[in-house]
């Protein structure tokens, strides 16, 4: 296996934010998401969910670099594709798996499913159904962040097709003049469903757009863990010091298909296989560089890695024991 | 008799469009390689080149108006909303301006574009893409809104809409596309603006649309074996609604039940009730007419909410058995 350690490690501020301890931590959640949607692509094909799912696998380090750069009392947005973000935000496979499976003792209680997840109270404001949904959302709370003077600030995760709504330039429009503390974080996995980006969008990058706007945007590897995570910490370190938002643009890869009704036609195998190697596949980096700067060895790895499949095993049997949620409270959140 | 599944007569329809006028074009997202989030474009990025089947970017906004732009330059454009839901981002450019082009500006345009909708609950995929839109549509003068309910009327409402000179508004239903039935090969068209009876009956008036139609059916197989005649019929075109038959089937039964997916408040229910109840069938009401229609609740996700949520055939046999009892 070629080393695809980063010599690096002692400048991040990822080091010296997380510590070693810290390190782990995200490693772990990463394993973790792994795991988990792994298992819930076999659930799937084995017909134990119901509609369609959006697997993160391949995202991992930009899922947990970018959230776990946050602290508490921030808030942030999620999207179609976010066990992951949920994963690494709440560290909470139960619930999200009764989310999945349509039982109640979930975070939505059988009425949001794979793609509403949400954990207000920690501030998880949610996954989205609706691509670029989130995007003014987050400018409406960077606005109530700003107004009620809160050490806060406000994420949200989209993708390089989200880009391209109209959504999109009105909010961050509106988070430049109003120089609020949002920090927008396009999860460029390649392809929007079956369109590459290079066909849906005529510039290079798609952190150039911030220029437009009048703020910083960045274009870096969303499958180094490290790097998401300096990034992103810098734009909340700013933006909490009243310097407005930022674009992070995080070049990543979806290996799953879109959905599960994708057939894929639209690339071939062996990109796919390109992508999971040792120095593109985000797990395979960061534990690489983790090993390397002696944080864990060998054998802590495989007990992680068992530790994260235990977990979901553990997720799984509790999801299918939990009950199916009860029908005659289908009106009961209607209305405050 | 050719049996065809109402994706593959949808998509027969947009061929024998295509092939007959060159001004046809697709206009959506993932419709060409990937064929639609349905499968109903499969094959027609091959057959008629990027020029004629034209992917996008993710921008609703901008297929809506690039559909109503093309239009009103001589195009027949049928735009793909990929998801019902989502046409609520392109609202403005359908409705303020497509809908309402032809008026403000006294006839000087016309706006001959469709705007293909799959809708619908019943596959877990909650409350932002299981959407029953329909009625919104319906409120817009300038518009015309088709529902087909089967795979026959699916093709033969299709081409009648691509011919059609208006905005219309087709909506699909996603439970319907692997349903099968009987569709010629023949580019024949149903026109816009005519109910269809399904089936004749004495006791009961049942008013059904898309989905709702087949399950209406059953309901009526199952109340025929206790004495229950039950007429059902589909007006498959909502906006203009031929209500004909409507009213003169409640003339003979006096009884009306009307059976929809989407949401009863502010639904198409409460207008073919008010049709009736102003027309010459008051008379003849023998029982207040009755809705059935989707809970006022956003599609949750889970099974058994969902199915709460939605009209069921348990649903309708247990209202239309109430009804013909005079248990109302
Ligand atoms: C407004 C809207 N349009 C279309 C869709 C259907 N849809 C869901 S995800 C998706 C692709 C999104 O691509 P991207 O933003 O790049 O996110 P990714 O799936 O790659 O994570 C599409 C077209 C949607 N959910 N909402
Ligand atoms: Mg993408």
């Amino acid at each position: 296996m070629q080393n695809a350690a980063r010599e690096s490690l002692p400048q991040c501020q990822a080091l010296k934010v997380l510590g070693p301890a810290g390190l782990k931590a995200s490693l772990a959640s990463m394993l973790l998401i792994r795991a988990f949607e792994e298992r819930v692509d076999q659930l799937y094909l084995a017909g134990r969910t119901r509609g369609t799912l959006h697997l993160s696998i391949g995202q991992e380090a930009t899922n947990v670099g970018a959230l776990h750069a946050l602290r508490a009392g921030d808030r942030f947005f999620s999207h179609h594709r976010g066990h992951g973000h949920a994963l690494a935000w709440t560290d909470d496979p139960r619930r999200a798996m009764a989310d999945i499976l349509g039982k109640s003792g979930g975070f939505c209680e059988g009425f949001g499913g794979t793609m509403h997840m949400a954990d207000v109270k920690s501030g998880f404001l949610g996954g989205n159904g609706i691509v670029a949904g989130g995007l003014p959302l987050s400018t409406g709370v960077g606005l109530a962040i700003q107004l009620r003077a809160e050490d806060a600030v406000c994420l949200v995760l989209f993708g390089d097709g989200a880009a391209n709504e109209g959504a999109l330039h009105e909010a961050l429009n509106m988070a430049s003049i109003w120089q609020l503390p949002v920090i927008y974080i396009c999860e460029n996995n390649s392809y929007a469903m079956s369109t590459p980006v290079n066909r849906s969008i005529n510039v290079e990058t798609i952190s150039s757009r911030a220029t437009a706007y009048g703020f910083p945007g960045f274009t870096i590897d969303g499958n180094d863990f490290l790097e998401v995570f300096d990034c992103v910490h810098a734009a909340a370190s700013r933006a909490r010091k009243g310097g407005g938002p930022t674009l992070v643009e995080a070049l990543t890869y979806r290996i799953k298909g879109h959905s599960r009704s994708d057939r894929q036609a639209y690339r071939s195998r062996e990109e796919v296989r390109r992508w999971q190697e040792p120095d593109r596949d985000p797990l395979l980096r960061l534990e690489a560089t983790l090993l390397h700067a002696g944080i864990v060895d060998e054998e802590e790895l495989s007990a992680m890695r068992l530790r994260a499949s235990d977990r979901v095993d553990d997720a799984v049997a509790w999801a299918e024991a939990a009950p199916a949620p009860d029908p005659s409270g289908l009106l009961d959140h209607v209305y405050a | 008799m050719r049996e065809l599944s109402y994706r593959e007569a949808l998509n027969e329809a947009l061929v024998q469009a295509m092939d007959a006028d060159p001004d046809v074009i697709l206009i959506g997202e993932d419709i060409g390689t990937y064929g639609g989030a349905f499968g109903v474009t499969r094959g027609l990025l091959d057959r008629f080149g990027t020029g004629r089947v034209i992917d996008t970017p993710i921008s609703e906004a901008g297929i809506t108006g690039a559909c109503v732009g093309a239009a009103i330059s001589g195009l027949r454009p049928v735009g793909d909303m990929q998801f019902s839901d989502f046409i609520t981002l392109g609202m403005e450019q359908l409705v303020l301006q497509g809908a309402r082009m032809r008026t403000m500006f006294a006839g000087q345009v016309k706006v001959p574009l469709v705007m293909r909708l799959p809708g619908g609950a019943g596959t877990g995929a909650a409350a932002q893409h299981s959407g029953s839109y329909e009625n919104w549509f319906v409120h817009v003068p300038g518009l015309k809104v088709v529902m087909p309910a089967s795979a026959y009327d699916a093709k033969g409402l299709l081409l009648a809409a691509i011919d059609d000179d208006n905005p219309v508004i087709f909506c699909e239903h996603k439970l319907l596309y692997n349903t099968r039935g009987h569709v010629p090969e023949e580019a024949y068209r149903e026109p816009l603006g005519v109910s269809r009876v399904w089936r004749r009956g004495r006791d009961l008036t049942l008013v059904a649309t898309s989905m709702m139609v087949a399950l209406a059916l059953e309901a009526a197989d199952q109340l025929a074996g206790e004495g229950i005649d039950v007429e059902v019929i589909d007006p498959r075109t909502l906006r203009p609604l031929d209500e004909t038959p409507i009213v003169e089937s409640v003339i003979r039964t006096g009884r009306l039940l009307v059976v929809h997916e989407a949401v009863e408040t502010g639904g198409f229910g409460g207008e073919v009730v008010a049709r009736v109840v102003a027309s010459e069938a008051f008379d003849y009401l023998d029982a207040p007419p009755l809705r059935l229609a989707g809970k006022d609740v956003p599609v949750p996700q889970s099974e058994v909410l969902e199915a709460a949520a939605i009209p069921q055939f348990r649903d309708i046999v247990r209202d239309a058995r109430k009804l013909a009892r005079n248990e109302v």
